[in-house]
């Protein structure tokens, strides 16, 4: 089973600030384990808010909104994330519990998710339909 | 956290590190058996006191330790005379619980590797070598083991203590094997890696087709091993060609867990992820410059299936000229019989099944239900309806799968409308 651990912004790494090289070290040590214990599949960090942008679509059936960044909840932002492969939540947990201080100076905070499983995602109907019309939606656009 | 947290945390905990417990106390003691035993030790320690205590910061480390410390002290008590014991308790210092940071991870993956070569030994025979290394190098109860393959849990049990005794009496070195038996040897570790990686891709028995957790064991093994044997360019390409076959795990079966084959698989739901570390795979298997090896080839032939689109634009003339050149350096009917598929695909059915008429005369080949369900389909394209219909059937006959025989008895009735 498949788990994200979501790294979680600071006003630092919103800020573009560079971790410092101890935990730079700190953390390619610990993506090696991961690699050397066969479970990281893959891992990057993300550019702050500044330039990103958000879709959003107030209006049901209605247009796109566009808005560019910075956001302004930081804590709410994600600065990074880590896909593991393990064989169990509590493998999951485990390894989400060795990662160093993400941020140092004790503002890190990671979010442990279960990826849903494409089996999990087949055998519930509701899942199954959107796949369908999801398909559909797409071969027509192909035709258009 | 519950009692019961704590210790599912400290089983997973074991779990993670059971393998370099193992394989340093192996270095230790010598015996892999006796190396078993005391990890297992050290995880008593660990139900006994880190509930009190709390989970340590370094687990693995701590678990060492005390491993480690056993270790030494077995080694004095017994006060074996054998100079190479009494050497090595006089060369290794008794370790504390400060010196937790004495765990060095480069020497741990030396280990790791010593201690696949061991459990894959050729003296000991296939299913043993598949058992052991599920065991000691997965980490996998003989229960799971034995679910896995549809074996009694005492038969795997069996298995194992019996690989154990067979590695004590035949004095088998925990050594990475020298020069010039190293490729063999290694080709021996590979195969018995895809070995549980093909038992649960497609089980050769029973109602279950696909038995995710041995493949998931294989390719994670697979990736350790590929970081701790970076130079050999066939680890990479088998594990290349694990992770592109993997990408596919959920498409070959429906929501009824029957069979899809890989022309009819919904290829928007492959995984691409897995696709794409199997093509990074693959660069670096390529980057050693030697000439690629069997598993090497096979990844390429399942990279050309997972860039393609559709069927239609499969590049199927390179994937015949890749099943040529896996023919010349690893000659089997069952290579020739892909290699006549891939032609049927780049050139017409009728070609296709000119080539397999003439492999069907081989006797290795008589008893393999594909080569029958192959020339169905064939025969099927060509609108021979009636001579498809009694391949299907034959080919139906001869699989042991259930899903895989029903599967041929619906195509046997699609050749009757």
């Amino acid at each position: 089973m498949r788990f994200m651990m979501i790294v979680k912004a600071t006003a630092d790494s919103e800020a573009g600030v560079m971790p410092s090289q101890e935990l730079i070290d700190a953390m390619q040590k610990y993506n090696e384990e991961l690699v050397k214990a066969g479970v990281l599949l893959a891992a990057d960090g993300l550019q702050p808010s500044s330039s990103g942008l958000r879709i959003s679509y107030p209006e049901r059936g209605g247009k796109a909104k566009v808005v560019d960044g910075p956001f302004t909840e930081v804590k709410e932002l994600i600065a990074g994330y880590t896909l593991i492969e393990v064989k169990s939540r509590e493998e999951a947990i485990q390894w989400a519990l060795r990662m160093p201080d993400p941020h140092g100076f004790g503002h890190g905070e990671i979010e442990l998710r279960q990826v849903f499983e494409a089996e999990e995602i087949m055998e519930n109907p509701i899942h199954l339909m959107k796949e369908r019309e999801l398909r559909k939606k797409a071969e027509e656009q192909q035709k258009a | 956290m519950t009692v019961v947290d704590v210790n599912r945390a400290i089983e997973e905990i074991w779990r993670m590190e059971s393998a370099k417990l193992i394989a340093c106390l192996t270095h230790l003691l010598r015996d892999v058996g006796i190396a078993e035993d005391i990890a297992h030790d050290a995880l008593i320690v660990a139900l006994e006191k880190w509930p009190n205590i709390g989970i340590p910061d370094n687990p693995g480390a701590w678990l060492m330790t005390v491993a480690k410390r056993r270790a030494i002290d077995l080694i004095r008590r017994t006060k074996k005379r054998d100079q190479k014991y009494t050497e090595h308790a006089r060369g290794t210092d008794l370790y504390t619980e400060e010196d937790v940071g004495l765990v060095v991870n480069e020497e741990i993956g030396d280990e790791l590797l010593r201690l696949i070569f061991m459990t894959c030994h050729p003296v000991l025979s296939q299913e043993a070598r598949v058992a052991l290394t599920l065991r000691l190098l997965c980490g996998l109860t003989t229960d799971e083991i034995a679910r896995s393959f549809l074996l009694s849990e005492s038969t795997v049990a069996q298995r194992i203590v019996r690989a154990k005794r067979t590695l004590r009496s035949e004095n088998v070195p925990f050594e990475v094997p020298a020069t010039e038996d190293r490729k063999e040897r290694l080709s021996t570790v590979l195969e018995v890696i895809y070995l549980m990686f093909n038992e649960g891709y497609a089980a050769t028995s029973g109602d279950q087709w696909v038995r995710p957790l041995l493949c998931q064991e294989a390719l994670r093994l697979g990736r350790v091993l590929a970081e701790i044997a970076q130079s050999e360019s066939e680890v990479h390409g088998l594990v290349a060609l694990m992770e592109i076959q993997s990408s596919r795990l959920k498409t070959r079966v429906n929501a009824k867990g029957e069979p899809i084959l890989l022309m009819d698989q919904n290829r928007a739901q492959w995984d691409r992820l897995l696709i794409r570390r199997g093509l990074a795979a693959l660069e670096r298997c390529e980057r050693i410059g030697v000439p690629l090896g069997q598993y090497a080839i096979q990844a390429k032939i399942s990279a050309c299936h997972a860039e393609a689109h559709s069927v239609e634009e499969t590049n199927w003339i390179r994937i015949a000229a890749l099943y040529e050149a896996l023919y010349r350096i690893s000659p089997s009917p069952i290579v020739e019989l892909n290699h006549a598929v891939a032609v049927s695909m780049a050139f017409g059915p009728s070609i296709g099944l000119q080539l397999v008429d003439e492999l069907g005369r081989e006797p290795s080949l008589q008893e393999y239900h594909l080569l029958y369900s192959v020339r169905g389909d064939l025969l099927f394209k060509l609108g021979r309806m009636d001579d498809a219909r009694i391949e299907f059937e034959h080919a139906a006959s001869m699989t042991k799968n259930e899903k895989e025989k029903s599967l041929l008895m619906s195509r046997a009735k699609e050749c009757e409308s």
